[in-house]
């Protein structure tokens, strides 16, 4: 039997493209076929369908990923002296993103390991898409505390092994904890998202056009067939990895936040810091999903599968861990009077009336008051304005982690330790460099990868489209 | 449709799986090999010097002591290389003709010092005193080994950090009586580790938290 080619057989689907609305996880007249087909098909789209917005913002990002390149190659030239940080701010900017960057990872671990042990129909859709972005977020993240190192090439350091210096990296230090949270992290969710692709990968390896293309899936599949004893295997492995990174969900920016609470600089020092952050993160972390599958569904005429119970689900998680988020500043602002501390209370006042007192009113607006428009189902069915909001619930985490780390420094105990940070050229090409990075990272997965879980998605035409998610595990 | 694989793939999927881990525990290997090797450290590499001096010789066959030539081990961080004048304390009688010493009778007569090459040489990052271990029981033979049985002279320890740092968290197992330090035949007691203690307290040795602050040797 000739390999049909899904590209064509994508193009001639009769299931219309229209999103079923709020109440469904998939859209009416969809087959175990259909699904397959449309996801698959995708990848296989010949270059000259694929969607334009792809190609330019694959060019952009491309563009974006030199300005990265050339940045961090006068960093390495020149060293951090580039970057607008100087004592007493010495964090600035590559610690600033360090947090938002693992933030943003949240959502991956957050979707695919706790909403799959919750039974959650809206996860099927956008899991594997998410998880993608954790790992790219994770890989942005984990960019900063090494280029930030005064000798970056030294970075192996921070590992604990028999070095010809007899010294250990210090355990009593969170930077240090850092290393095995974010190690962990990243290794977890990568094999997380490749146990969870193989099914799928066999599935591009049957239906892939061209033989070397079968070859690279076939390599990639590792030779699932489908048995029922490997279907079997895989729940169990695939249970087993949800459990393991559950904890990941909290422990991961629990263990960040410490970088800040375990020191005893104003606004750092705070027990709220550890749940707050958490919050933020799976807050930024579904923000940015929102903002990826947004325009990615309407590209690739998806919205059939990305339903509006996605995106409206995905705007209530943000909503609930936005108000999380505010209490958390509500505490920090209550306890800055009530413990009576004058360091205390004059680091939230300068964070409020200070030199920086503009990024705290827009942090206020981006991250408390504009996400309440949420609360209204006609803001969360308006899929543009969900669109801008989790932009602007992007900028205001960002400015959370700004106000964190700049205000606090600029202001330590002594008056003679107070500085002004000012962030340069080379700092902002960083950043913008490591988002080029990410979207490109994006891009080429929803290219060469099934950007939807196909198996999943055909689980849930099997239970009639209601999306009702068969239990992981009955024993 | 033709088969994808032909059936040896299965073999090399599965050995694949052993080249990877061979692939990294072979790198680490070569790695470690690399570092702690004389490639690296020098141990046991005689440098090539203007001289072919021979510690064994004037050591063990003539029995000077130590402190003939290096005059400054005991007041100063730095032992001190003798000049030209200690050379010929001796070799202006003896082997007074030998083209092997001439490079000594030139630095005489020009009066330009011996070049030698260095075979100790710490970074100079480290701050490094000789008078402070000779003065608390540390002895020659314990960092240089056994130069009366050196025809070239070459170094038997790394210098890494990890050596020194592993003398200075139990100097106990190392120390010996002042009196002792000089002597190249000096072996350790059978009750090094009490004697080893006792001298500690006795010679003020700091505790192992001190020695081993980083600012004891990064000044």
């Amino acid at each position: 039997m000739p390999t049909e080619n899904p590209e064509e057989k994508l193009l001639a689907t009769n299931v219309q493209v229209i999103d079923p609305g709020p109440a469904s996880v998939l859209a009416p007249g969809h087959t175990y076929d259909s699904v397959t087909d449309k996801i698959a098909g995708t990848v296989f789209l010949k270059w000259k369908n694929t969607p334009k917005g792809w190609i330019i913002g694959a060019l952009i990002s491309f563009a974006i990923v030199n300005v990265l390149l050339y940045a961090v190659s006068v960093l390495f030239l020149k060293g951090v002296g580039i970057w607008g940080i100087n004592i007493p701010i010495g964090w600035g900017f590559a610690i600033i993103n360090f947090v938002w960057w693992i933030g943003i990872g949240h959502a991956g671990t957050l979707i695919s390991a706790i909403l799959f042990l919750l039974k959650q129909d809206w996860r099927t859709s956008i899991n594997r898409f998410a998880e993608a972005m954790t790992l790219f977020a994770v890989a942005c993240a984990a960019m900063f505390p090494i280029l930030h190192l005064g000798r970056p090439w030294l970075f192996y350091w921070l590992m604990p092994y028999p070095s010809s210096m007899w010294l250990w990296p210090q355990p009593r230090s969170p930077l240090e904890w850092d290393v095995f949270a974010v190690s962990t992290y990243g290794t977890v969710s990568l094999v997380f998202w490749y146990v969870g692709l193989i099914p799928d990968l066999a599935t591009m390896r049957d239906s892939a056009p061209k033989l070397w293309m079968q070859r690279m899936y076939g390599v990639l599949a590792l030779g699932w067939r489908g048995s029922i004893k490997h279907w079997h295997r895989y729940n169990k492995a695939y249970l087993l990895l949800a459990g393991l990174s559950t904890p990941l969900v909290l422990s991961v920016h629990t263990i960040v936040s410490f970088d800040f609470a375990i020191s005893v600089i104003p606004g750092w020092h705070t027990t709220i810091f550890p749940p707050y952050f958490v919050a933020g993160a799976i807050y930024s972390g579904f923000a940015m999903v929102l903002t990826l599958i947004i325009p990615l569904r309407s590209w690739y005429k998806m919205q059939d599968i990305i339903t509006m119970r996605h995106i409206e689900a995905s705007a209530k998680v943000m909503l609930g861990t936005g108000l999380i988020v505010a209490y958390g500043y509500t505490q920090e602002a209550f306890f800055a009077w009530y413990s009576g501390d004058p360091y205390e209370s004059f680091m939230y006042w300068n964070r409020m009336t200070g030199p920086y007192g503009f990024t705290y009113l827009l942090l206020i607006l981006c991250n408390i008051a504009i996400p309440q428009a949420l609360w209204s189902g006609k803001v969360r069915r308006n899929v543009p304005l969900v669109w801008c909001i989790s932009i602007v619930v992007n900028i205001g985490m960002w400015l959370e982690r700004f106000v964190i780390v700049v205000v606090s420094l600029t202001r330590d105990f002594l008056p003679s330790q107070w500085g002004t940070y000012i962030p340069t050229g080379w700092d902002i090409a960083t950043y913008v460099g490591t988002l080029g990075f990410f979207v490109m990272c994006m891009f080429l997965f929803v290219r060469l990868l099934p950007a939807i879980s196909i198996f999943e998605e055909r689980e849930v035409v099997h239970h009639g489209g209601h999306g009702h998610v068969e239990p992981a595990y009955e024993p | 449709m033709p088969q994808l694989f032909r059936p040896a793939s299965n073999t090399i999927a599965k050995g694949s799986i052993a080249v990877v881990v061979l692939l990294l525990g072979g790198t680490l290997a070569v790695g470690y090999i690399t570092d702690r090797g004389s490639w690296m450290t020098f141990v046991q590499v005689a440098p090539e010097q203007p001289i072919p001096f021979s510690h064994k010789h004037h050591v063990k066959d003539d029995g000077i002591d130590c402190r003939y030539c290096h005059t400054s081990v005991e007041t100063s961080h730095y032992a001190g290389l003798p000049p030209t004048e200690t050379c010929m304390t001796c070799h202006s009688q003896i082997w007074a003709n030998a083209t092997l010493t001439q490079p000594i009778r030139d630095s005489w007569a020009t009066g330009r010092s011996i070049d030698w090459t260095r075979v100790h040489d710490l970074p100079d990052f480290v701050y490094f005193d000789h008078s402070i271990h000779v003065n608390k029981g540390i002895g020659c033979s314990t960092c240089h080994g056994h130069v009366d049985e050196m025809p070239l002279t070459y170094r038997v320890n790394t210098l890494y950090m990890n050596w020194c740092v592993n003398c200075h968290r139990e100097p106990y197992k190392y120390i010996r009586p002042r009196s002792e330090v000089f002597n190249i035949d000096y072996e350790y007691p059978a009750n090094q580790e009490v004697l080893g203690r006792r001298l500690m307290a006795e010679y003020k040795v700091k505790d192992a938290r001190t020695l081993t602050d980083c600012f004891t040797c990064h000044r």
